[in-house]
């Protein structure tokens, strides 16, 4: 049973190096198709650049060379960590998204726990009044925030908590020029991620309450469910201790593919909030035509969603002890 | 014609579905002759800038003196079109990755899911963002790339469908009749496999919807035309004195995408009686 397992990690590990392989590929392919490159950036920045030298800029970085060429080189590389060096910035791109990983995993990790919890406990509310007014209450406001944008959500909370009631900061990471430590800074930060997190978080509760429901209602149906009443237990005890961990499954399965998807809605939130991460310097990246910067953050932010996935499957196994992999 | 009427009469029977019909119906007729009955350029500078809505200008307008109305009643074109045009296309792909996944099965089977499989392992907005950004922001690339990010989740639900029909026996008679492979795929299994493929379509015209406001707001729209997301953008500049601005598009946004849904619903409910979830 437990080297079942093992293998099956092994092998898991195994199929997530093609596929990290195969979007770097996809990513550098497609970022070559793009009219201009990093060379005529920084030649227009100088402002009196000749053809020669921006052409001189480009046999410097490589680019002259033949486009397999060019990929082979970055592939041999990559397989070493050496993710290159952003021309623009003049420092490792490694170097980059270190600085940036650490605000964008806070982000999106508290998200993933308000989304799931909240989610979690209006949809086994819901489930628990099937027909009254509060079922009918948390699926209507669930409706409602999943039709709406989270950029534009981020912003009206703003509008009222920062603007109007004036009890949290509208953006940024932490209070600049206050210098704190330890955990004052530790609370400011946590201050600061309170909006931005619930804005990420919102849209996701909002699928997690809804299958949350669905599911719920699903297992009540079931046999067991049954004879747990007829052994005179609680319905608190039934809904939390007996229905709540068969009904998670499809939580889970979500919350591992929405990972990714949070990557996405962070570059919206980080944008509406200032928050310096990940999603950021993507968009940064893009604009500047830093090829290799934006390479490395797609690939950083590929292998951390293909793992998020593996943890996933991992998670199942614990949750449903009859699942055995394979 | 009987199929439809109690299409019609299970679809009547879902208050929201209704509700979201007749929203949905608003703005549809608002794209098509808002702009007519209103011919007022949304680049145009039409008076003093940031004015609170009034009699003169209706939604007020935005921080470069233009109508927001016009600019809602244009943004709807854009959001409607591209929502719309992005799922079909999404759709299109998305189904025959599917259909010939699922009919044929074997390696053909295997080589187009792990396709999809992968364009599903890709982060979505991350991928629009890039591909739009490198082909430069138009009403195109904006379509094609938001159907670029959608049609995995289609192709799933028709591999499913064609797996279950292939091995029934009204298939297994066309077969036997020698009827070629195109004309069961495309004339006798479709239809049945279609219902499913057509909810989720139709949800997918308000996803599509919120990923293009996405897009926009991030300045990766077309630039010659005005959508709900860049109006949102161009407002977020006087969020603190001038709120009202941002609100409005964003509404609209979530009113249209919110009637979308309600139909999805209801026609996932006519479609699937016997799905139907409690």
């Amino acid at each position: 049973m437990r080297q079942a397992s093992l293998l099956f990690l092994v092998r898991r590990l195994l199929q997530i190096v093609p596929v990290v392989l195969a979007i770097v590929a996809l990513n550098f392919f497609l970022l070559r198709m793009a009219p201009g490159d990093v060379a005529d950036i920084l030649a227009g920045q100088m402002g009196h650049a000749t053809a020669e030298f921006t052409q001189q800029l480009r046999q410097e970085f490589g680019l002259d060379r033949p486009l397999y060429q060019q990929f082979f080189i970055y592939m041999g590389k990559l397989l070493t960590f050496d993710l290159g060096v952003s021309h623009l910035q003049q420092t490792p791109v490694i170097v980059l998204i270190l600085d940036r990983l650490p605000a964008t995993l806070i982000l999106m990790l508290t998200s993933v726990v308000l989304a799931v919890a909240l989610g979690v406990v209006l949809g086994v509310a819901a489930a628990r009044r099937e027909g009254t007014i509060a079922d009918s209450l948390i699926s209507v406001l669930a409706l409602v925030v999943y039709a709406t944008p989270a950029f534009w959500l981020g912003l009206m909370l703003i509008v009222l908590f920062s603007i109007k009631l004036d009890i949290l900061p509208s953006g940024g990471m932490i209070q600049i020029g206050a210098g704190l430590k330890g955990a004052a800074y530790a609370l400011d930060v946590a201050w600061h991620l309170i909006l931005p997190a619930a804005t990420l978080a919102l849209f996701y509760v909002a699928i997690y309450t809804r299958l949350m429901r669905a599911s719920m209602l699903e297992v009540y149906g079931l046999d067991f469910i049954v004879t747990a009443r007829a052994k005179g237990l609680s319905e608190t005890a039934i809904a939390w201790t007996h229905a709540l961990r068969n009904a998670l499954l499809p939580v889970v399965t979500l919350a591992g593919v929405q990972f990714g998807h949070l990557l996405g809605g962070s570059i919206l939130v980080e944008t509406v909030f200032g928050w310096p991460g990940l999603g950021r310097l993507v968009f940064d990246a893009l604009l500047q035509r830093d090829l290799n910067l934006l390479l490395g953050i797609l690939f950083v932010s590929s292998a951390v969603v293909v793992s998020a996935n593996l943890v996933v499957d991992l998670i199942y196994g614990l949750l449903d002890p009859r699942i055995v992999h394979k | 014609m009987r199929g439809l009427s109690t299409l019609w009469m299970r679809f009547r029977r879902n208050r929201g579905a209704v509700a979201g019909a007749v929203t949905l119906g608003l703005v549809v007729a608002a794209a098509l002759v808002g702009p007519l009955l209103y011919p007022v350029d949304p680049f145009d500078m039409v008076g003093q800038p940031a004015q609170p809505p009034s009699a003169s200008f209706l939604l007020g307008t935005d921080v470069a003196g233009r109508d927001i109305l016009a600019g809602i009643l244009n943004g709807a074109r854009i959001s409607l079109l591209i929502g719309v045009l992005a799922s079909l296309a999404a759709t299109v792909v998305g189904v025959a990755f599917g259909a010939l996944a699922g009919y044929y099965g074997g390696w053909v089977d295997d080589v187009l899911m792990r396709v999809t499989e992968f364009f599903l392992t890709i982060p979505s907005f991350v991928l629009a963002v890039v591909v739009v950004a490198i082909f430069q922001p138009s009403v195109v690339t904006v379509t094609a790339a938001i159907a670029v990010v959608s049609w995995p989740s289609v192709a799933r639900l028709a591999r499913g469908e064609f797996i279950a029909q292939r091995g029934r026996d009204y298939v297994q008679g066309c077969r036997a009749i020698g009827m070629p492979d195109w004309e069961i795929i495309l004339l006798q299994i479709m239809p049945n496999a279609l219902p499913p493929v057509i909810v989720v379509s139709s949800l997918m015209v308000a996803t599509a919807i919120l990923t293009e406001s996405g897009l926009s707001f991030l300045g990766l729209g077309d630039p010659n035309l005005v959508s709900w997301g860049y109006m949102i953008g161009v407002a977020r500049t006087v969020l603190r004195t001038s709120w009202w601005m941002s609100a409005i598009p964003g509404a609209m946004i979530l009113v249209t995408v919110l009637a979308i849904n309600l139909v999805g619903e209801g026609l996932n409910d006519a479609l699937n009686p016997k799905l139907r979830k409690r």
